[in-house]
Formats: structure tokens, C-alpha cells, sequence
């Protein structure tokens, strides 16, 4: 049987651990609702943006003669995966769930024969990854210093891929991120942002015809870059309210499963004591009969 | 009255601005434009530039960098990359944007890019 020091120690610290994680779950939960917002913010820009693209492309997908960007290269040899996990631990399954799908999609394309490059973000993906495909890393982008994700970051990752992508370094080009759903349900995700895939936005259209200003492939040429940087953008803001929503419920259940030992610890603590007490109870007795 | 038109400017980080205007001048890539209610949808890319909308109450003033605008009969929806309004712009603001656009590259457009902030710069006299 344990001492009854050892338990009260045990105890306390179980109890430390507990204030340890409520502050966490209460941190969590604020700057979810910040990164809700930011993400709420950023979707009439998203939607509009592509609507607007899908209209575009629809009318040029037809030619070969689009933009790469587009079209594609006419291959798919060569892919990258861009895998976007968060820069701290202690949320759950959150990065352990993109890492998996990450995993299985590698996986899957070196069976098909096809190389695989991997660009990570966020610093947890990139260990948990390395082991098995650290010979494909191309690059990493660190954002623990970013207090707030601003567009900017977006536009520096999509720069890098863009610049890669021009010099022919790859084919196709997926990110993998985590949809938010709610606190206790994040996706994840596997978007191709290059080349560009929008889902069909032709229900419920309109069909207003447009004149475009300058040519239309001028602006899909100027537009279709800015696409990547606002997908990349709308998958940071969603993977930031994913990751304070899984840190959330990580931290409540922390919380909760501290508060059940805590109780159970406290019961065999009040029973050694009593088990103490009882015995010096009997050692006094028996000395005195004994007399 | 004349009629009026639902302006919306976005940018991807917030939503600037929602209202009803009578018209609204744009900075567009080939040139400026204004829309009034019953333009003919167009779709345009944005230069740097000064975005003016005119409401009955006032007018108010933008800085917009890159993105595009669609025009409707009925709505004028901005989508500009940064946007704020020019009050808010400080000469420490158009540094930042100037020193990123020149880094952006060398190319023609980019440098078209970079005097464009310029002329913005002269204008707002920051």
C-alpha cells in the first residue's frame, strides 16, 4: 500500500495538473471565438472570389491554350503535398488526423510510381512526418512567431509554391488542413489548389454574361495566383479555429479526467488513513489487554 | 433621387464596407471607371488607387491595391487584396506597401505596380 505521503503528493499534483489544463481549455476557448471570426470575416471575400473564378474558368477551360495554372502541365508526375498542421501540441488528434491523411495520400501516389515532394507548415506535422518521408521535405514554413494570421502569411506560403510551380518543380499541387465543424468535430481536408479545381458553382447562377476589363484571360492571368494565396488564406483561418477547437475539447477532457482522479486518488487516501488510524487504534489495545 | 446600387468592398480579412451608393469610382487596371446603378456587368481588375464611393450622405474614400471589381446592374462588389479606408492611411502604411511591391519582382507589371503606389503616395500626400 502506497504511504499517505506519497498520495497527498500525488494528489496535489494531480490537482496542479488540473488548474493546468482548465486555463488551457479557457485560453482555447477565446481565441477560438477570435479565430472564428477572422474565419467568418474572410468568407464573403472567399465565396465571392470563387464564384467569380468558377464563372471564369468555365469559359476558358475548354481551350488548351489556358493558364497553366488552370489547365495543369498536362501531367501529374510530380506532386506536392502541402501539409498545413499547427505549431504547438496538446490539441488532441487535431495534428495526428492531417498527418494520417497526409500519410495515406504519400503513400498511395508512391504506389502509382509518381514522386511525391512535401512542403510542411506549421512545425507538428513536420515531426510527425519525418520519419517516414523526411527525404521528400522540400521546404517548411514557420509561423510560430505570427501572433495573428493576416493575409500576408498566406500570400508569402502561395508565393513560394507559385515561384516552385513556375519553375517546374511540380505538377499538381494539394494542401491538407483541417475544416472546422465545430468544437468537437474538425475534418480533415485534402484540397488541389493546383491546378485550380473550383467546385461548380453554375446552380443557382445567374448567367449574367460579363464584359471583362481588360481580357478575360488577362484577368484570369492576374486572378488565378491570387486564388491560391486566398485558398491557402481560407485554409489557414479554418485549420487555426480547428486547432483552439481541439485543443478545447483536449483540454476539457484533461480537465474532466484530472477531476475523476483526483476523486479517486482522494478515496484511497482517506482510506489509508483511516486504515492507519484503525491500526494504531489496535496497537493500543492490545498493549493494554497485553498488560 | 438617383437610383442607387448595393456597393460591398471586401477585402480578405474583413468586410470594409456594405452599403447603398449612387455611384462608384474605380481604379481599374485600363483605366478608371464609374459605376452608376444599371452599369453593364463587367468584371475588371484593380489597380492600386484610390476607390471613391458616393452615397447620398458623403462620400468615402478607399486605398485599394490589386484585386478585382464586379459590376452589375444593380451591385458593385470590390474584391480588393488590401483595403482601408484612406483616413487610415499613414506614409509608414504606403512605405510598407511600396517596399513590398517592389520586391515582388522586376517585371514590367510589377514596377507599373510600384508607380501606381507612387502616384497614390503624391496624391494622398502622406
Amino acid at each position: 500500500m502506497p504511504n499517505l505521503k506519497d498520495l497527498k503528493n500525488r494528489i496535489e499534483s494531480v490537482k496542479s495538473t488540473r488548474k493546468i489544463t482548465k486555463a488551457m481549455q479557457m485560453v482555447a476557448a477565446a481565441k477560438l471565438r477570435r479565430a472564428q471570426d477572422a474565419a467568418e470575416a474572410a468568407r464573403p471575400y472567399t465565396d465571392r472570389f470563387n464564384a467569380v473564378m468558377a464563372g471564369l474558368a468555365a469559359g476558358v477551360s475548354g481551350s488548351d491554350s489556358g493558364p497553366k495554372l488552370l489547365v495543369g502541365t498536362g501531367s501529374d508526375q510530380v506532386q506536392l503535398l502541402v501539409v498545413m498542421t499547427s505549431e504547438r501540441g496538446l490539441c488532441g488528434g487535431f495534428n495526428g488526423n492531417i498527418a494520417k491523411m497526409a500519410r495515406a495520400r504519400a503513400n498511395e501516389l508512391l504506389a502509382a510510381g509518381k514522386t511525391v515532394k512535401i512542403l510542411t507548415v506549421g512545425k507538428k506535422g513536420r515531426e510527425t512526418l519525418k520519419r517516414d518521408f523526411g527525404n521528400l521535405y522540400i521546404g517548411h514554413v514557420d509561423l510560430s512567431e505570427v501572433k495573428r494570421l493576416g493575409y500576408g502569411n498566406a500570400q508569402d506560403i502561395a508565393r513560394g509554391i507559385l515561384s516552385r510551380f513556375d519553375d517546374e518543380e511540380f505538377d499538381v499541387a494539394t494542401i491538407f488542413y483541417a475544416r472546422f465543424q465545430s468544437v468537437i468535430s474538425q475534418i480533415p481536408t485534402a484540397q488541389q489548389i493546383i491546378p485550380a479545381a473550383f467546385e461548380d458553382a453554375g446552380a443557382g447562377e445567374d448567367n449574367t454574361l460579363y464584359d471583362y476589363e481588360p481580357s478575360e484571360e488577362a484577368i484570369l492571368a492576374d486572378l488565378l495566383p491570387r486564388g491560391v494565396a486566398t485558398q491557402i488564406f481560407a485554409a489557414l483561418l479554418e485549420n487555426a479555429a480547428s486547432e483552439q477547437g481541439a485543443r478545447m475539447s483536449a483540454m476539457d477532457n484533461a480537465t474532466r479526467n484530472a477531476g475523476e482522479m483526483i476523486d479517486k486518488l482522494t478515496i484511497q487516501y482517506n482510506r489509508s488513513r483511516q486504515a492507519v488510524i484503525t491500526n494504531e487504534l489496535i496497537e493500543i489495545i492490545s498493549g493494554a489487554e497485553a498488560l | 433621387m438617383a437610383a442607387s446600387l448595393q456597393f460591398d468592398l471586401v477585402s480578405p480579412e474583413r468586410k470594409l464596407a456594405s452599403v447603398e451608393a449612387t455611384e462608384v469610382q474605380i481604379p481599374g487596371a485600363d483605366g478608371d471607371m464609374t459605376a452608376m446603378a444599371d452599369h453593364a456587368a463587367t468584371i475588371t481588375t484593380l489597380r492600386p488607387g484610390i476607390l471613391r464611393v458616393i452615397t447620398t450622405s458623403g462620400a468615402d474614400e478607399y486605398l485599394v491595391t490589386g484585386g478585382f471589381a464586379e459590376i452589375t446592374a444593380t451591385a458593385t462588389s470590390v474584391l480588393a487584396e488590401q483595403a482601408m479606408p484612406v483616413s487610415e492611411v499613414t506614409g509608414a502604411i504606403m512605405d510598407t506597401l511600396i517596399a513590398d511591391a517592389e520586391a515582388a519582382g522586376s517585371s514590367d507589371e510589377a514596377a507599373k505596380v510600384v508607380s501606381d503606389m507612387q502616384a497614390v503616395r503624391a496624391a494622398l500626400n502622406v
